[in-house]
Order: C-alpha cells, then structure tokens, then sequence
C-alpha cells in the first residue's frame, strides 16, 4: 500500500514537465562539474605538488561534484517537496487519500518514499557518472559508496523535513519557502559555533554530518542521526494529518 | 439485521464548542438509497465525513457492515466510496490513469484493476474520454469522473455529496438511472438540494437542520404529507363554507381570493363526488376541482423553520 501511494506521487511528478526538467537541469549540472572537475585534476596534478598532498581523481573529481549536490539538494527538495500535501489541500484532494482503505502512516511514508525515489535517480546517476572514471583508472568505490549514502541520508532528512512544512500549510510556495529556511538554518547552523565545535547545537547542523560521508566515512553516529531526523519530521507529519482529522 | 450496511450511533462532532451535527442516529440496510436533505450549513457534509472517516467524531461512533470506523479504520473504509463536495480529482492525469490508481488504492487485485477501470467508465458514461487529462475535462465530465472514483472498488456504500452539481439535464438523468441501479444491491446515502431529485432517486429521507435529524423516514411518508386531504375548488358562485361542511367527510372549508376553496376532508373518505353532485344540484358554477399539493419545498421548509420564527429567507 505503501508502495502504491509512492506510485502515484512518482506518476504525478513526471505528469507534468516538471519532473523531466528538474531531472534534466539538475544532470546537466552535475555534468558539467565533473568534467571540470576532471580537467582541474589535470592540470592540478600535473603541477608541482609534493607526493605527500596528492590525492586520487576519485576525491578530487568526488568532491566538487558531491559538494554541489549537497548544496543543490538545498533548493531542489523544498520546490518538490512543496506541493506533496499543501498542494492535496489547496485542490481539496486530501478526502480521496483519507478516505482510501490506507493508514495516515501509509500516507505519509507513501509520499515520501515517492519523493526519495525520485531524488534517487540523482543520486544512482552521479555514482554512475563517477564510476565512469574507472574505464582509465582505477578508483575507489568505497568513496562513492560512501558519499552516496551519506547523500541519500542528507535527501531523505531534507525531504521530511519538506513533507512536514507542506503538511503546515495549504500555499505550497509557503512551504517551500520555510521548508528552504529550515534547511538553511540547519545547513550552517555549524558555522554559527565554529569557535565552540563541542556544543550541543552545533551537533545538530545537517552539514556537520555529513562531512564524514563526504571524506568517505560511514560513521553509524551520522547515519543514526540521519535517520532519527527523518523518523522525527515523518512522525510529526502523521501527527499533523491526524490533527486535521480530529480537529477538522 | 444482517443486511445492515450503515449504523450511525449518536454522532456528535462539535467545532470549537458550536455543534454542527449533534446526536444524529440512524441506519441504513442494504439496497436503500437515503436522501439527505437540509439547508446550507446544516451539517449534512460533516456528517458525511465522518461516516468515510475523514472526521473523527466528538462523540457517537460510525459502523460500516458492522466494522467500526474508529476501530478499524482501514477495514470500514475499504466498503464504502465517497464522493467529496469538492471532487478530489489529480487533473495532471488521464482519466484512466487516475481510475487506474484510485483501483489500486481501494486495493483492487491488480488483475482486475483494468476490468474495474473498464467497468466504471461504462457506467458513468467515459469510455470515450478515457485518454483525456482530467484538466481537460468539462465540469460535468470531471464530475462523472469523481463518481468512477467512487464505485471502482464496488464497495457495499457509495455515498455522493451532492452528485449531480454542474451536470445538464440528460446528465443528471443518466446519474439518477446509475444512483438507482448501484442502490439495487448496495446502499448509497447522497445529500442534494434538489428536492424533486431525492422524490426521484431515494426510497428514504432525512433532513437535518441545524445539525439536529429533523425528519428520518420513508419518502412514502414525506409524499403522504405532502398531498394531504385537501382539496382546492374553483366555484363561480360561491357558496357559504357552511354550505360544504355538510356534505359528509368534508371536515374544514375557507374561501379563497379568486372565488377559490380550500376543503380539508377526514381520513379515509372521498367527498369529491358529493361536492360536485351538490354544486351541480345547487348552480354553485364549478369550474375546477383538483387535490391542494403542498410543494415538497413547503415540507422541507415546514420541517427545517417549524420552530424557529425570525430566521432569515429560506434555502430552496
């Protein structure tokens, strides 16, 4: 059942051009930083660098194209997060989910799923393109291994948190627009205490975490906390909905 | 009764301390199709959501084939359709692909869910506009396209929140023949403010005013009340009304403007034939005889406004 409330959010993305051109806009950027990124390392290493500062063409190239998927996940999931339930209540659409044989979890982790599968293809293509690097050299999958998940965790956060604005409000574009703040917030929440890095809110800053991912780290503590975000804001959605339901 | 396919028990749902529906009860069997009638505002629609589980109730509890609605949410919803006021219609999909999902999540075997599609756009009338984007469509099409929605699963309940809104006449004319054919077998509760239309459609009645069931009954009780035993008569001469009341059964007289009567007569007995016998005999110059019908609109309005003197125009 889950399954098919995801199917029908993904049916619904690619309805419209919309999926198509965020997909394809999206690629085009990622492909251009990795072909910058591989000329850079070129010219970079062919330079007069010392032995001990090399470094492989998998981090090199890894990290300027995951170091922009991060920042670009900052704007993409809050415009396609924004329309999963404030758009349903705009058109009145809601009735026909709650009033399905489906639970308000199923609802909720349905749309959800369906956002994350989308932001997937992202994510499957950018190890993909990376993996590419493998025809001429020999490269580390470990690395992509570990930035992918670690960017699949930081997308499924940002997505629930993104479902939960738009559960708050029936004008998607003010869910997207607190849904975007919130991220932000959370995003260089870190820089505020970079004089204090043992303080217990900057221990909250999404980019905090993620940073181990992007040195290619699986550190269970990050994903632990990624996935306590997310459990946390899906939660607080189902509480919402189930709110609309009682108080009308 | 086994065949019991609604019970609504004492349901009462207040928003913020205003009661819109308050203890309303009743329950429908199977094969009954119930008109619910009552003015804007009257609660008819929050009733409605509560009885698909789209609004928890104050109090009172909703059992759909004997499956509580607050129990088992997942297993009551499963029997019923509805059809919202506001139709939820994706209108970036087709018509088939929105019937397609709509099948898959009233959890339609996924080997009859093109069969259920099929069937459904037979029955609404479009099968013609099976490719179109729902965006597309005309209002009344987007409105045959909501009540696929709602009987795609063939559920034991389908309950319309005003289903023929925005339909021309030959439209609202099939979705009648289609009210009456689902009714057969299953139960169908539509709320309309069309009241010739639940005469038509429904072989029961309620009207809810102010959130309170006001009137619950067959329609044959409501048309009882309607025609009443009067009897209105055009004389050119009129008579005293002292004159009618001994003609035996006539039980009341008042004249009219227009040298018209009104004769109320007893239970069970049929003047008509003296009065004309004794208009003939005396020249009273009878030109019209014909039975005084309360309009079905004048019940509604004696029902819903009995009580209440200084409320404002009433809603046709």
């Amino acid at each position: 059942m889950i399954l098919n409330v995801a199917r029908k959010e993904l049916k619904s993305v690619f309805a419209s051009p919309m999926g198509w051109i965020i997909l394809a806009l999206l690629m085009f950027a990622f492909g251009t930083y990795f072909l910058n990124g591989v000329n850079d390392y070129f010219e970079v290493m062919s330079g007069a660098i010392r032995p001990a500062e090399r470094y492989g063409v998998t981090q090199f190239v890894g990290q300027t194209v995951y170091g922009l998927a991060s920042f670009i996940m900052l704007f993409a999931v809050p415009l396609l997060s924004m329309r999963l339930i404030s758009e349903e209540r705009r058109s009145q659409t809601l009735p026909f989910l709650f009033s399905a044989p489906l639970s308000l979890t199923e609802i909720v982790l349905g749309k959800f799923l369906g956002l994350v599968a989308f932001l997937s293809i992202l994510i499957v293509y950018i190890a993909l393109m990376l993996s590419t690097l493998n025809i001429w050299s020999e490269i580390d999958f470990g690395y992509i291994l570990a930035n992918s998940l670690g960017l699949f965790l930081l997308v499924a956060g940002f997505s629930a948190l993104g479902l939960y604005f738009s559960s708050l409000t029936s004008q998607p574009v003010v869910a997207a627009i607190l849904s975007f703040i919130a991220l932000f917030a959370l995003m260089i929440l870190d820089r505020f205490f970079a004089g204090d890095p043992s303080n217990t809110l900057a221990h909250l800053s999404l980019m905090n975490h993620f940073q181990s991912f992007a040195g290619g780290l699986i550190d269970t503590a990050d994903v632990a906390y990624f996935v306590l975000f997310t459990a946390t804001f899906l939660i607080l959605t189902i509480r919402r909905l189930d709110a609309d339901r009682l108080r009308g | 009764m086994t065949n019991l396919t609604v019970e609504a028990i004492e349901l009462t749902r207040l928003y913020g301390g205003r009661e819109a529906v308050s203890n309303v009860s009743f329950n429908l069997t199977q094969g009954q199709v119930l008109g619910f009638l009552g003015p804007n505002g009257a609660g008819k629609s929050t009733t409605m959501k509560m009885l698909t589980g789209n609004l928890a109730p104050s109090a009172g509890s909703v059992k759909i084939c004997g499956i509580d609605m607050i129990e088992n949410p997942k297993e009551a919803k499963a029997l019923i359709g509805y059809l919202p006021e506001m139709r939820p219609l994706y209108k970036e999909f087709t018509v088939d692909e929105y019937l397609t999902i709509a099948a898959r999540l009233h959890r339609v075997a996924s080997r009859n869910i093109k069969k259920a599609v099929e069937t459904a756009k037979e029955r609404c009338g479009l099968t013609h506009m099976s490719k179109r984007l729902i965006e597309n469509l005309s209002n009344g099409y987007q409105q045959r396209v909501g009540i696929a929605q709602a009987i795609i699963h063939n559920p034991m309940v389908v309950i319309l929140d005003e289903p023929t809104v925005g339909l021309d006449p030959i439209q609202i004319r099939d979705i009648r023949t289609l009210i009456r054919e689902i009714g057969t077998d299953h139960s169908v509760i539509l709320s309309t403010h069309i009241l010739p239309e639940v005469e038509m459609v429904c072989d029961h009645v309620q009207i809810i005013d102010k959130g309170k069931l006001v009137f619950n009954g067959g329609i044959d009780v409501l048309k009882r009340q309607r025609v009443g035993n009067k009897l209105l008569i055009g004389f050119n001469n009129a008579p005293a009304p002292a004159d009618l009341l001994q003609i035996a059964g006539v039980s009341e007289a008042e004249t009219l403007e227009n040298n018209m009567m009104r004769v109320r007569f007893a239970e069970n007995t049929t003047p008509h034939e003296s009065i004309v016998q004794a208009a003939v005999k005396n020249g009273w110059g009878l030109y019209q005889i014909a039975p005084d019908q309360t309009s079905l609109e004048d019940v509604f309005v004696q029902l819903t406004y009995q009580d209440a003197a200084a409320v404002e125009t009433p809603v046709a």
